[in-house]
């Protein structure tokens, strides 16, 4: 079928290995991301925190700054779990706007325009087309959270030396895990809800209505009720306990109030729910979450 | 059928794949919501290019899913060059070239980004996806408009877009799903002229969904006519032009009778049915020559001869009116 030809060819040539063909998605996916230039400002915006934590890791190990400063820096900002749980955090945060920008459109832009049927007639299934579609995510997600949080924990092992390494080995593993878990929850719900509403700007008012309604409405019930179980609907808050939980930071007793009886007074302490309600919370909404995606990525919807 | 019985054992024996039939249905029987939508389809399809044919609703796009996996068997299977649809999907898809009839595109593309994407989702490599792009659209005419969006498309370009990345990986079979839906008359030509190139190629079978008679009677040399998610009637076009052949009309001046009284002496069934008109139907040994040479004989003149056309459009109302009718 060359151009000057004109006839109808077979293709003989090789073929890529099939574990690899999810993968063609992203990398046309990306082309069209970047195209924005709004976009890739904001995606190099999300990496300044990550320069400042490289910053303060920097100057904890250089005696001139330090003397420089005047401050000692490694008593107002200590380098242990609570600063990277600090950050693994901020970068949660801009890693849930990129998914507001990058997220909403990946299904509902094929379902709006019948592409499904393109895909899945190929040797393509649709595991591979949710898989495809949300490393999208990941792969942009990952690039801004637990990769450069763990170069610069290596960085803070390389400056402090081996045995901190050891010491901390756990931290490691919390970057990875915490920044997964997180990615993967946005991925998921970002591709549920993309899959449900096929317009760009209802998915991604959609998608900013299910992190934030429920919080407000799960503060409503802390305030009501004076508990915390409140916070099993709110996503934010099931996230924060999971990587503190990770991070080894995680403390049940989150507060206390005064109850008055008459003239009295009656200290009530809060508890979060435990750590295990807050996976399993997550665990079900991300079953909800492939539920959805499996129900509606379908070559054609057959209407019963 | 016929054709397989035509082909060597010994052959068949050694590379049972390569003679396998196109389609074989097996029973096939689709239901939705409890509804049958296909029932019970049986044949063997060997033809390059195979013809979809039946009312609206009558399961042409059913069964072109069900066969592309999209849609599961509720009883029996189907095989596609030997493989089962139901446990061989993907390796069938790999085989597989599919336009469908409603508009289906990625949105903010460009039409040589679009195909390329489609042959690399096939398995092409990336370099060789998209030199394949570019071939296909220049094969379907699009090679000027390739680097323009899709979403700035007439509807015709759109279609030649859908057929472009359903050839772009070179399948040896393509379903085409009402490709000639929506196009003008010269743009309808044009596709037409590019299935028949595709299948005067040989190196790929074609099954043509359609309710346009016209495309299918062009394009296609085995019929399939669904009614009711039923299998209506099975045709081998060609084969079907062939006896219409041996079946004549004429009309002549001279002694009817003695003339007809010899054509049946040489074996062939006649009938006279009015005045100067007379039925033939040749045996095999008979030619037409030997027609003239008897009316020759009897001094009769014969003023016309036609041969009995049986349209597509007769077969189609026959197979409504009638129903069933197997492989």
């Amino acid at each position: 079928m060359a151009v000057y030809e004109h006839t109808y060819k077979q293709y003989l040539g090789q073929l890529t290995p099939d574990w690899s063909r999810f993968l063609v998605i992203p990398r046309h996916a990306f082309r069209d991301v970047f195209k924005s230039k709004l976009f890739t400002a904001f995606f190099a915006v999300c990496f300044i925190p990550l320069l400042v934590e490289a910053i303060l890791i920097y100057l904890h190990h250089n005696v001139n700054a330090l003397a420089i400063l005047k401050t000692d820096i490694r008593e107002l900002i200590p380098i242990d779990a609570s600063f990277f749980e600090t950050f693994v955090n901020l970068q949660g945060t801009f890693a849930f706007f990129v998914t507001l920008l990058v997220g909403p459109p990946l299904v509902a832009r094929d379902l709006r325009n019948n592409a499904l049927p393109l895909y899945l007639c190929r040797p393509f299934s649709r595991t591979e087309y949710v898989l495809g579609k949300m490393s999208v995510l990941l792969i942009l997600l990952s690039l801004i959270t637990w990769i450069p949080q763990l170069v610069l924990f290596l960085f803070q092992a390389y400056l402090e030396g081996a045995s901190w390494f050891v010491d901390n080995l756990s931290l490691a593993s919390a970057i990875i895990f915490g920044g997964i878990v997180w990615i993967l929850l946005l991925a998921l719900l970002s591709q549920a809800v993309s899959a449900l509403v096929k317009w760009r700007v209802i998915a991604s008012a959609a998608l900013l209505g299910i992190f934030f309604i429920p919080s407000v409405f799960g503060e409503v019930l802390n305030n009501l009720f004076q508990t915390r179980w409140g916070n099993i609907i709110s996503l934010g808050m099931l996230m924060k306990n999971v990587t503190a939980g990770l991070f080894g930071t995680f403390v049940r007793a989150s507060g206390h109030f005064t109850d008055w009886d008459g003239r009295v007074g009656r200290e009530i302490t809060l508890y979060e729910p435990p750590l295990w309600a807050s996976w399993f919370a997550l665990f079900v909404v991300c079953a909800i979450c492939l539920a959805l995606l499996s129900r509606k990525v379908k070559a054609y919807e057959v209407i019963k | 059928m016929a054709l397989a019985e035509q082909i060597p054992q010994e052959a068949i024996r050694r590379d049972p794949a390569k003679f396998a039939p196109v389609i074989d249905l097996n029973g096939l029987s689709v239901t939705f919501g409890g509804r049958p939508i296909l029932k019970n389809l049986e044949g063997e399809l060997r033809g390059r290019a195979i013809g979809l044919l039946g009312p609206n609703g009558a399961g042409k796009t059913t069964l072109i899913h069900t066969l592309l996996g999209f849609h599961a068997p509720s009883s029996g299977t189907a095989h596609i060059f030997g493989q089962d649809i139901t446990t061989d999907a993907k390796q069938i898809r790999s085989l597989i070239g599919y336009m469908p009839e409603r508009d289906s595109f990625i949105a903010r593309m460009s039409a040589v980004h679009f195909v390329r994407l489609m042959a690399e989702l096939s398995g092409l490599p990336s370099e060789a996806a998209l030199e394949r792009a570019h071939e296909a659209l220049f094969y379907v005419g699009l090679g000027e408009a390739r680097y323009r969006s899709l979403d700035t498309y007439s509807l015709g370009m759109k279609q030649l877009a859908k057929l472009a990345q359903a050839i772009v990986h070179g399948p040896r079979l393509i379903f085409l799903d009402e490709p000639t839906n929506g196009l003008d008359p010269p743009a309808r030509q044009r596709m037409i002229r590019l299935v028949r190139e595709i299948r005067d190629s040989g190196k790929a079978h074609i099954v043509l969904s359609s309710h346009l008679l016209r495309d299918v009677e062009e394009c296609c040399e085995e019929i399939l006519i669904l009614k009711d998610g039923e299998l209506a009637v099975y045709c081998n076009l060609e084969e079907e032009r062939k006896s219409n052949r041996r079946f004549l009309l004429l009309e002549t001046r001279g002694d009817q009778e003695k003339f007809a009284a010899a054509i049946g002496a040489l074996g062939c069934e006649y009938a006279v049915t009015g005045d100067h008109r007379v039925k033939v139907v040749l045996q095999q040994d008979v030619e037409v020559r030997d027609i003239y040479r008897v009316a020759s004989q009897f001094d009769v003149q014969i003023r016309r001869l036609s041969y009995k056309r049986d349209s597509l459009e007769d077969i189609f109302l026959k197979a409504m009116e009638n129903g069933h009718g197997g492989l």
